[in-house]
């Protein structure tokens, strides 16, 4: 009951500063959407358009099908999740979730109905008396949330809702939230968050955002797995995806690449004769990495760093002709000395090759 | 207490004509352009209206209310400026050239740029001393209350308390006026300070002194505080000691604070009116513009042209303030 | 800041400064205060800051003459005491003439012209005989007494009563509450419509409260009181009156009143505000249930303000209130009484602190907020 589809969706600042370009998303009933991105790509400018607390500049916003550019937030049925809470402070816990129903008139019985019912569900029926300064951060947060349950909204939307929460914090509510929506499978929820853990752990499906375009739009393992450009690959994932400078020395169904090292490695990769002799970028997941001490080997180098981390080991290698140190990501703690040459390889289905304009080949053919 | 009762009754209505103004004027729009259960092109129409309008209901009873007793005041003063004893017939600039002859407002004027001068510094730098003593000490915080408490005090109120201090007993009675008790028991001789030429000025400023120190010292105390305090400590790490670092350090840090607190105190000299009329109502050489202004609405049955032109004085003495006040809020909306 | 060594010379140097420059501030009204509850016979021949020590007055008193005259051994006598009802001291010396006012040692009993004898003893009682039938006005008797500290409400009972003062209290209070709550609800609207909605013009509107914040009172003066004497003319009452001068004062109040408010409310979270938003609040809602209970801190700076101001207000009064007796406010009344009673300093003293006592409450009872009202507001 609740697909969103954003067509062209545009918005400018000021007349000239265009944050969002051209945004078209389809979004089915039952979803739940993560935007995310850097800092400043306008994933939050995109959620507040949908909310209605942002005009749209240009495009169209459909919720059910029904236009809604010019219609105010609370029309639009949906609800919002502030990354501050938003609280009412001067409103109890029981009071900040039945604002809403009061506003639109509901009968007192109905209210205390539905504001007893999404207590119990988020374990706060103990504090509905209590001033919202009198909770504890993730408390504050599920009162939140409780408020825009009681709505029963078509779309949830959450803004960034846990990074004012500590570590610990984080994990259990993100927990909390992905319950949440099990338990309320036919809402649709968009979710923002810079965060790619949240967005990977929560998604059905993520929105790559990146300076006003959208960069990729998939399930989270889809992006993980087949990155559609540069950017997307490195933003996925964590330690990023090495990306080694290379030459597209063969095309055809499965090309060959060398790096400046003079190694050079067949990929499973269809690719464009005409882009033979171009440069290229070559893409490996740290965690993909192995040592080996064959000859069969990708690239090899000088151990310029170890990071234990206890589960994992990071060695950060220097590659000749490489300006970024290519991290490889090693389960337990190996035993590596500082200064020592190493020898990594792959799986050749784990490789990445990206064009000149950062586009992945694999995605390209 | 009829008197009192009736007052609070007014006080009521005043207060549910007013919700009932902001009420009924809101839901009015709202039926005049509802946003309900309406096609799609109606509602958005009829929001885009009510957005427009909304504002100024809330904005109405304030812009009417400073327009009539602000803004059109001034207009009008400027009219009447060029206008006779009653403001009815037009004499040209006969009331500027009146003014500038007249020696009365050339004392007027003296004195008060001497006031312009005296008090605001004098009441910005006590408070700054006593701002920078009372953060040190266990009971600044008496201290400061009660320097503070002079604030709450009518100017009237403060003149007869100063009067009283000030009085002066000829012959050999006994001096029951503190300052000439004191003068006394330095072995000089007491006067009648408030007729004492010159000197009666600084008499009646430091009324205005005693009543702003507070304020300039409640304002400092605050941006003192708010002084990192790492750059201090930096400061003394460097070997600067007391005095350098509150002349170096902690003052060019306030420095925004200081200027507005002085500019505050400015303007309430401009208007200061009360202590010279109660004192010495413009007598033995101590005449301001705000007094002579009152002083020609209601001489001789008044006379609004020469009222009015005085008045003018004083605004065109505000204006430099009212131009640096709003660049100011304009740039602190910026930076918001 | 700086911890210095807590005993070196420069702390003592600093406590004594402050003590000081406290003793300065407080002295003034505390003379005041003490002037005001002394009697006032004291208070005219010594300084207050003596007013615990025994004073020396001389004095003069007036026998009565009663109507069946009294004889005592073939002599008429005259009883009594020279000190007036519920009043006490210790007499020194005595005399019988202007000339002489000191002339005898209280207690010894002294011949006077024509046969007439008196004594007057230390506590004041004199016993006066003569050959003659006393007639006609009483007999003068100079003395001089030490007279021990005295404190009383007799000048507050008299100001409250005769000088009017009770009356002025009314009307202040009656001036004062009214002008305090109107320019809040008006202010507080417009200050939300300041803050947080959106229309043309806005800017301007905000850089024009600002200017209006120093525009001197002096200005509006001779313009209004023509407006209010046309508009008095249209519906033929006078042109002074409450209601002119409450909507004078909300006028005056606004700038600072909408400055202070708008700044507080445009500094409440954005977040808040677009939350109830969403949970379909109107701007009108929004208003009343969000933003003035989070306000209340501001609301009451500016309250404790405008009560202060308009309370302290003299001008304002004098222009738009009449100036007969049963019209004038506090601070009026004490102007008056400053010319009329200009020597009195029993009533000039009590009757200032009448006026200024109010405040002084309010002041001490709630400055935090006005500090902090002062804080984010220093600009009228």
């Amino acid at each position: 009951m609740a697909d969103l589809k954003l067509t062209n969706i545009k918005k400018v600042y000021n007349n000239d500063v265009e944050v969002l370009r051209d945004i078209n998303l389809d979004i089915k009933q039952g979803e739940f959407i993560v935007f995310v991105g850097p800092s400043g790509c306008g994933k939050s400018t995109l959620l507040r358009m949908i909310s209605g607390l942002e005009e749209i500049s240009g495009g169209s916003l459909e919720i059910d099908g029904q236009l809604v550019n010019d219609i105010p937030p609370a029309m639009r049925g949906i609800a919002m999740v502030f990354q501050s809470y938003a609280l009412y402070p001067h409103m109890s816990v029981y009071d900040n979730m039945a604002f809403s129903l009061q506003i639109a008139k509901v009968n007192r019985e109905d209210i205390d109905t539905q504001v007893r019912k999404a207590a119990e569900m988020l374990q706060l029926t103990d504090y509905l008396d209590r001033l919202p300064k009198a909770l504890s951060g993730g408390q504050r947060q599920r009162v939140a949330i409780g408020r825009a349950i009681v709505r029963k909204p078509k779309v949830f939307l959450f803004d960034e809702p846990l990074s004012n929460l500590d570590a610990a914090l984080r994990v259990a509510t993100r927990m909390e939230i992905a319950n949440l929506k099990e338990s309320m499978p036919e809402s649709t929820m968009i979710y923002v968050t810079h965060d790619q853990v949240e967005a990977m752990t929560l998604a059905d499906r993520i929105v790559l955002l990146s300076a006003g375009n959208i960069e990729q739009v998939g399930p989270p393992l889809e992006l993980y797995e087949h990155p559609r450009n540069v950017f997307v690959a490195k933003f996925i994932g964590s330690p990023a995806m090495n990306i080694l400078p290379a030459v597209l020395t063969q095309s055809g169904a499965s090309s060959q690449v060398k790096f400046p090292s003079k190694d050079s490695v067949v990929v499973p990769v269809k690719t464009p004769v005409k882009d033979v002799g171009g440069a290229v970028s070559f893409g490996v997941r740290p965690e993909d990495l192995f040592v080996v001490t064959g000859e069969e080997y990708l690239v090899e180098g000088e151990i310029a760093f170890i990071e234990s981390l206890g589960e994992a080991t990071l060695l950060y290698v220097n590659v000749e002709g490489c300006s970024e140190m290519v991290i490889c990501k090693l389960s337990g703690t190996p035993n590596f000395q500082r200064g020592s040459r190493v020898k990594l390889a792959t799986a050749p289905e784990k490789m990445h090759v990206f064009d000149t304009a950062g586009l992945n080949y694999r995605n390209a053919f | 207490m009829g008197q009192l009762a009736s007052a609070l009754v007014i006080v009521i209505f005043g207060v549910l004509g007013c919700a009932a103004y902001f009420y009924g004027s809101n839901f009015l729009l709202d039926k005049l352009f509802p946003s309900k259960n309406r096609s799609y092109d109606v509602v958005a129409r009829n929001l885009r209206i009510t957005s427009y309008i909304r504002p100024w209901l809330f904005l109405g009873p304030a812009l009417l209310a400073l327009g009539f007793y602000l803004v059109y005041p001034v207009v009008e003063s400027f009219r009447l400026s060029f206008f006779g004893r009653t403001g009815e017939e037009f004499v040209g600039l006969s009331n500027y050239v009146w003014l500038f002859n007249s020696d009365e407002f050339y004392q007027a004027f003296k004195n008060n740029m001497l006031w312009l001068v005296v008090v605001p510094t004098a009441a910005t730098f006590f408070g700054l001393i006593i701002a920078v003593m009372t953060d040190r000490i266990w009971w600044g915080n008496i201290a400061k209350s009660l320097i503070f408490m002079p604030m709450a005090i009518s100017f009237i109120g403060a003149s007869v308390i100063w009067k009283f201090i000030y009085d002066f007993r000829s012959g050999d009675d006994p001096q029951i006026g503190l300052l000439n008790a004191v003068v006394l028991l330095f072995g000089g001789e007491p006067q009648q300070w408030i007729t004492l030429d010159f000197w009666n000025n600084i008499f009646l400023m430091i009324i205005l002194i005693w009543i702003q120190t507070g304020f300039a010292m409640v304002i400092l105390s605050a941006a003192l505080r708010g002084i990192p305090d790492e750059t201090i400590e930096a400061a003394v790490l460097d070997g600067a000691n007391g005095f350098q670092i509150f002349y170096k350090i902690m003052v060019p840090q306030i420095w925004g604070t200081i200027a507005v607190v002085w500019t505050t105190i400015t303007i309430l000299v401009l208007k200061v009116f009360d202590v010279v009329l109660a004192m010495t109502n413009g007598q033995w050489g101590t005449q301001v513009l705000a007094n002579q202004m009152f002083d020609w609405m209601f001489r001789g049955g008044g006379d609004f042209g020469r009222g009015a032109v005085v008045a003018i004085i004083i605004m065109v003495l505000v204006v430099p303030i009212m131009v640096w006040n709003i660049r100011r809020a304009n740039a602190e909306m910026e930076g918001r | 800041m700086i911890q210095s060594s807590k005993r070196s010379p420069l702390t003592w140097l600093m406590h004594i400064t402050v003590l000081f420059l406290v003793v300065i501030w407080t002295v003034p009204t505390a003379g005041l205060f003490i002037s005001s509850i002394r009697d006032k016979d004291q208070l005219s021949v010594s300084g207050w800051w003596t007013a615990l020590s025994v004073s020396e007055q001389r004095m003069v008193s007036r026998t009565t003459i009663p109507k069946e005259p009294v004889q005592e051994n073939g002599l008429y006598v005259l009883k009594g005491n020279v000190f007036e009802e519920g009043k006490s001291g210790l007499i020194t010396r005595f005399g019988a003439s202007s000339l002489k006012p000191e002339a005898f040692t209280s207690g010894t009993k002294t011949e006077l012209k024509k046969g007439l004898t008196l004594i007057v003893l230390e506590n004041g009682d004199y016993v006066m005989t003569s050959p003659k039938a006393f007639k006609g006005r009483g007999k003068r008797i100079f003395y001089t007494a030490e007279i021990p500290p005295r404190f009383t409400l007799d000048n507050y009972r008299e100001v409250l009563s005769a000088e009017g003062l009770g009356k002025s209290f009314i009307n202040s209070l009656t001036v004062t509450i009214p002008a305090t709550i109107i320019p809040i609800l008006v202010a507080a609207f417009a200050a939300y419509a300041l803050a947080w909605m959106k229309f043309p013009g806005r800017a301007i509107l905000i850089a024009t409260v600002v200017g209006l914040l120093v525009v001197p009172l002096q200005m509006s003066l001779i313009p209004l009181l023509k407006s209010y004497s046309f508009i008095g003319s249209i519906f033929g009452v006078g042109s002074k009156g409450y209601i002119g001068i409450w909507l004078a004062h909300t006028g005056f109040g606004l700038p600072l009143a909408i400055y202070l408010l708008r700044n507080y409310i445009a500094s409440l979270p954005r977040e808040i505000i677009e939350s109830a938003r969403v949970d379909g609040a109107t701007d009108f809602d929004i208003f009343r249930k969000i933003i003035l209970p989070l306000s209340f801190p501001a609301l009451a700076s500016f309250a404790i303000f405008q009560f202060l101001w308009v309370w302290n207000d003299l001008l304002i009064a004098m222009v738009f209130l009449g100036n007969s007796a049963d019209e004038l406010v506090l601070t009026g009344q004490l102007r008056e009484l400053l010319g009329s009673r200009g020597g009195n300093w029993e009533i000039l003293t009590a009757s200032a602190f009448i006026t200024i006592i109010i405040p002084l409450c309010v002041f001490f009872g709630l400055q935090r907020f006005l500090v902090r009202g002062l804080l984010t507001g220093s600009v009228k």
